[in-house]
């Protein structure tokens, strides 16, 4: 006689198994994907601003890989783009980059603070704790950027 | 015979435009059809919808069954949020309302939901259905002999509808199931716990969470799935199986 263990008494387990682990996506999947903003809260709108800096990111390291070979082409190129590289718009871009960095790289500690487990369910206080000390931080790197002392 | 008067008292009765998702099998596309229901007093979504079913249009489909927020089978968005249709007061939602069904699980029918494959996504041992569990220890009130322990899921399937993460992969097995899998590891009652980590320690597991917390948000039961998530990830890195009991307050 068999033993009976308690996924014997499942029922629908091996319909379950057949069907196998791939779910098939309905009408009933929204259709902007991964983000849609309606209703949705901090922690929402931080993963969505997460993933646009870390593209950014992305964008900014080729981007300034594909700058830097610039200094292949002699020092004068270099300076006059050095001089482009200062004006305000460019400055001001800058500021953004440094956005992007604090933002991402703040909001990945908090994740990881969450994610394993140390504070998991803080995600909203240290949301507001890092976003003090992010804008602290763009501040004081925005005042320096576009000229003060 | 309506007179002038009868005329007036309808037009003055205060209405809301519902929006309703609209999809049978076999058709090309879903759409919304537009109803204009009349406001009653504590009237809730669900009463407005069998409203449009009793007046307007039968063939809309939707579930219910408990009345009561217990059941987890009238779940829907609203505006673009997860509610229960059965305790979402009308008067709170504006004069257009917006009901779809909940995302990230195939639609039936308009509001109606493929259940199933929200279930298929549960670890196997997971039991549907637990014995009952007395407390016979804790001291009750008099007149109650003892207390019944129950489930704080009722499987609704809102939290997965507000996954962003369930949005981009139909391979992710959701917040519920992986707060099902903390909650047997909580008090396993003889399930494999081992068997129980092997399953929520994949990439598509409790790995695929991002943190967005919404399934907490959306969840009608307190049971906070996204900290049982990072409850789950605690226990996988080393630290011990152990969530807080309470929710953050500040929205």
């Amino acid at each position: 006689m068999s033993q009976t263990t308690g996924t014997d008494r499942i029922p629908g387990l091996e319909e379950r198994a057949r069907r196998g682990p791939v779910l098939r996506k309905g009408v009933g999947v929204s259709p902007s994907g991964w983000f849609d903003p309606r209703g949705r809260t901090i922690g929402s709108w931080a993963f969505a601003a997460n993933r646009i800096t870390g593209l950014g990111l992305v964008f900014y390291l080729y981007l300034h890989l594909g700058v830097l070979t610039m200094l292949l082409a002699g020092e004068s190129m270099w300076n006059d783009f050095i001089e482009l590289a200062t004006n305000t718009v460019f400055l001001l871009l800058d500021v953004l980059l440094i956005f992007g960095i604090l933002f991402h790289g703040l909001n990945g500690v908090r994740v990881a603070l969450v994610g394993t487990g140390i504070v998991p369910d803080r995600q909203k206080a240290l949301f507001w704790a890092f976003t003090v000390i992010g804008t602290l931080l763009l501040v004081y790197a925005a005042f320096h950027v576009l000229g003060g002392e | 015979m309506q007179t002038a008067t009868d005329q007036q008292a309808v037009e003055a009765i205060e209405t809301r435009r519902f929006h309703v998702f609209r999809y049978k099998r076999g058709d090309k596309a879903s759409r919304f059809d537009t109803f204009d229901v009349p406001l009653a007093e504590r009237m809730t979504l669900l009463d407005g919808l069998r409203w449009i079913q009793l007046h307007q249009d039968p063939s809309l489909m939707l579930r219910h069954s408990c009345l009561h927020a217990s059941c987890g089978t009238c779940g829907v968005r609203v505006n673009g949020r997860e509610v229960l249709m059965c305790v979402t007061d009308v008067h709170d939602l504006g004069l257009d309302i917006t009901v779809e069904p909940i995302a990230n699980i195939p639609v039936l029918a308009d509001l109606v939901v493929d259940m199933e494959e929200f279930y298929a996504r549960f670890p196997d041992e997971h039991p549907y259905v637990r014995s009952s569990e007395f407390n016979p220890q804790a001291p009750t009130p008099d007149g109650i002999p003892t207390y019944v322990r129950y489930e704080d899921c009722i499987e609704c399937g809102l939290c997965l509808s507000a996954c962003p993460i369930a949005a981009t992969t139909d391979r992710y097995v959701g917040p519920a199931a992986l707060a099902a899998a903390q909650r047997m590891l909580e008090e396993p009652r003889g399930a494999d716990t081992a068997g129980l980590l092997d399953w929520a320690d994949e990439p598509d597991g409790v790995w695929r969470c991002h943190a967005a917390f919404e399934c907490s948000e959306a969840c009608p039961s307190n049971v906070n799935p996204a900290a049982r998530i990072m409850a789950l990830r605690g226990a996988l890195v080393g630290g011990a199986l152990v969530i807080p009991d309470r929710m953050e307050d500040a929205r």
